[in-house]
């Protein structure tokens, strides 16, 4: 099988008339959504309206069933690729409830990620110093190296951990469901600027319901999300408007 | 490596065997006589001779365990066991005396490597007896002695009279009366009163030969104040026959002194591994027991401490892990006999493709112990639904002052758990891998460095092929 990712363009990701249905129910009725290479992505919507469902089925959740339409990443169909697969080609999820891996250490499991994911071989040293750059801004103690992944972790810290993930998996495609909730003041002044520096030649989707954090990371596009559909898509003003209007309004 | 085990073997890597070439080796089966035989030639003093034949005839006398797994239990054919086989005249100090064939065995497994490395000592015994023995000159300078069982007993019968048996007495189960019958190799240590043996001391028990039964005897005292750390690794090949080993460890924590007992024990899966371990902690005494078995294919082991003196501590930590066809039967049992003693175990159970494991638990608290603390938990891990896995705890306890908690666990991994590794690069296989080597680090984190990677990577072998 030929590998994602090896035709590279500015087109990052690629959803056709998506249908998804999870247990028999359809959740996704037909999205179509196009990532280029820079561009920021920012999805609003109901809770219970799909967004998580898409970021799963984007990163290949055996649960959730493509009943119709297609997916390209990189220019490739990505059905067919396991989702490590599709990890090694460069997509990554910050998880909205990432899950606890006891007994696994951060500092490990990093490394391990960093040697899956990144095509270039990242030596012992090389790895060190981007981890401490990376935790040094977004101010994470050194000490959670030696915890385990997830466990323990206070909401905040686990969405943290996700963002250290990203800056050092540096994927083409970041998805982040709900990387701003649960996160303090300070600490989402941090998680901008992270995704802001990782944002900048990669594909980003971002979920979220708030207007907070795209005040610090600026959408190109917004969509907002009902039912399984992207009912209406605009730039970075549409936020403003579902901030002050809520969802009831684009009902039909 | 032959056809018969090669195809037994699996993905066992310590599964090969070597030519045997016996010096001796007695006839199959056991009577009075190959008991007496066994002593005469080891040229022991008479009343190990009359120990041993007591002990034959509460073995013969006393019934299979009603418990446990029986009809595993039932199956083991007594008559069809060597109970000596000696493979080497004698027990080396030097590396390359030792007999080629036996050498490279031992290299194999990495024994001369690791001694260099990290241990204070090293013993490594083939079928019966110990070929090989060293322990570094500091130590021994420092008036430690560690020996093989035989040598102790040659050397220093006072000693080893004064405390053989007391741990464990012979008639304490069928298993122990066998072992000490016929008991053979094992170590014996003694630590002076205030001496600190830094680094762990390690022996190697290796079965060779087909239908062979190995019996070790391990006796360790740790005078007043001192401490040792001992480590055990066990593998054997594998047959479409079954070897047996029965081992007894009694270990003697004088006032203030600390011993820890760790083991991994990999036995093919065509081994019973049947071993009685025991220690006595005097007043502030540590006994720690850590003990992990992966392989096997019946295991009942249920490491023990006596909490005999005031202030003395208990801490068993264990791990099974019961693969197809096997049965680990593990637990721990404490006796606090004495007030304000504190005890802790931990027991951590995989069981994949229909393989079986249990926890057996024994926690006593007697009447005037006062104050006592102890602490249970069980987590058992279930890899799919056709393992098992079962909790038998016991609590007696006669003094309300107690202080008693237990927790008991059964997960399995969770889709969610495998997602996020995956999304990490993690394949299926390694992210089971690493789950499973996370659910065993409490564990882990608590043997040597050279151990504990050793068994990760054999955990991850294991999750090999773990997907259907
Ligand atoms: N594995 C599943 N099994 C059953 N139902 C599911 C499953 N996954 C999602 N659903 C259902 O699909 C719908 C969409 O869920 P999803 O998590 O995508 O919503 P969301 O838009 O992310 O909501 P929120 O804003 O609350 O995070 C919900 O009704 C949810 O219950
Ligand atoms: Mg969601």
């Amino acid at each position: 099988m030929e590998h994602i990712g090896e035709t590279m363009s500015d087109l990052i990701l690629d959803i056709r008339n998506l249908h998804v249905s999870v247990e028999g129910k359809e959740i996704i009725k037909g999205i179509n959504l196009t990532i280029n290479s820079g561009e920021i992505h920012a999805i609003m919507g109901r809770n219970g309206s799909g967004k998580s469902t898409l970021a799963h089925v984007l990163m290949g959740h055996p649960a959730y069933e493509i009943t119709k339409g297609e997916i390209s990443f990189l220019g490739k169909p990505i059905e067919d690729y396991d989702v490590f697969e599709r990890a090694r080609a460069g997509m990554f999820l910050s998880f909205q409830y990432p899950p606890s891996i006891p007994g696994v250490q951060v500092g490990n499991f990093l490394k391990k990620s960093v040697n899956n994911v990144r095509d270039e071989n990242v030596k012992a040293r090389e790895f060190r110093k981007e981890l401490n750059s990376a935790m040094e801004k977004l101010e994470m103690d050194r000490s959670f190296l030696s915890r385990y992944v997830n466990d323990g972790f206070s909401g905040g810290e686990k969405k943290r951990l996700e963002m250290l993930q990203m800056m050092l998996l540096k994927p083409s495609l970041a998805l982040l469901d709900e990387t701003d909730s649960g996160l303090d003041i300070d600490a989402l002044r941090l998680v901008a600027k992270g995704i802001n520096e990782t944002a900048e030649n990669i594909g980003v989707l971002l979920i979220t319901h708030y207007q907070r954090l795209l005040d610090l990371v600026k959408p190109d596009f917004v969509h907002a999300m009902i039912d399984g559909k992207f009912v209406k898509s605009g730039g970075a003003e549409l936020a403003l408007e579902l901030e002050s209007k809520g969802y009831d309004w684009l009902e039909a | 490596m032959s056809e018969d085990a090669s195809n037994a073997v699996g993905d066992y890597k310590y599964g090969f065997h070597d030519p045997e070439n016996a010096t001796i080796r007695f006839d199959k089966g056991l009577t009075e006589q190959v008991v007496r035989d066994i002593s005469e030639l080891k040229n022991e003093p008479e009343w190990m001779t009359e120990i041993r034949v007591k002990a034959y005839h509460h073995f013969m006398d006393r019934p299979m365990p009603n418990w446990g797994n029986c009809s595993m239990l039932d199956s083991i054919d007594f008559d069809n066991v060597t109970y000596f086989l000696r493979s080497s005249e004698q027990t080396e100090k030097n590396w390359d005396d030792v007999p080629d064939d036996i050498k490279n065995t031992f290299d194999r497994l990495g024994i001369p490597e690791a001694e260099q490395k990290w241990l204070g000592g090293v013993t490594a015994q083939y079928e019966s007896e110990a070929v090989y023995h060293s322990i570094r000159e500091d130590l021994e300078e420092q008036g430690v002695i560690f020996l093989d069982m035989d040598s102790g007993l040659k050397e220093y019968p006072e000693l080893v009279k004064k405390y053989f048996c007391t741990v464990v007495p012979y008639a304490d189960n069928k298993f122990s009366a066998l072992n000490t019958a016929v008991w053979s190799g094992g170590s014996f240590i003694y630590v002076p009163k205030g001496v600190h043996v830094e680094m762990p001391v390690q022996a190697y028990f290796r079965i060779n030969a087909k239908n062979m039964g190995q019996f070790v005897r391990t006796l360790i005292i740790a005078d007043e104040g001192s401490s040792i750390h001992y480590v055990e690794g066990c593998t054997a090949p594998t047959y479409s026959t079954d070897s047996l080993h029965s081992a007894v460890v009694e270990l003697i924590a004088m006032d203030g002194a600390k011993i820890r007992y760790s083991t991994v024990q990999n036995w093919s899966a065509n081994v019973y591994n049947l071993v009685t371990k025991r220690g006595i902690a005097h007043k502030n005494a540590v006994v720690e027991w850590v003990d992990g078995n992966i392989g096997s294919k019946l295991t009942m082991k249920y490491p023990a401490v006596i909490l005999k003196g005031e202030g003395s501590h208990a801490e068993i930590i264990s791990v099974a892990y019961a693969g197809e066809g096997q049965h680990q039967d593990a637990g721990a049992k404490v006796h606090h006999l004495a007030s304000n003693t504190t005890s802790n175990i931990l027991s951590k159970s995989i069981s994949k493709n229909g393989g079986r494991s249990s926890y057996r638990g024994l926690l006593k608290v007697n009447p005037k112990a006062h104050g006592c603390r102890s602490k249970v938990v069980c987590d058992a891990l279930m890899l799919d639904e056709d393992s098992r896995s079962d909790t038998y705890p016991t609590m007696e306890v006669s003094n309300s002052s107690a202080d008693l908690e237990h927790e008991a666990s059964v997960s399995k991994i969770s889709g969610d758990q495998l997602f996020y590794l995956m999304s990490r690069g993690f394949s299926e296989e390694e992210a089971m891998g690493l789950i499973v080597n996370g659910f065993f680090e409490p564990f882990t984190r608590e043997l040597p460095m050279e151990y504990a990677v050793e068994l990760n990577k054999l955990l991850e072998l294991e999750m090999e092929g773990a997907i259907g």
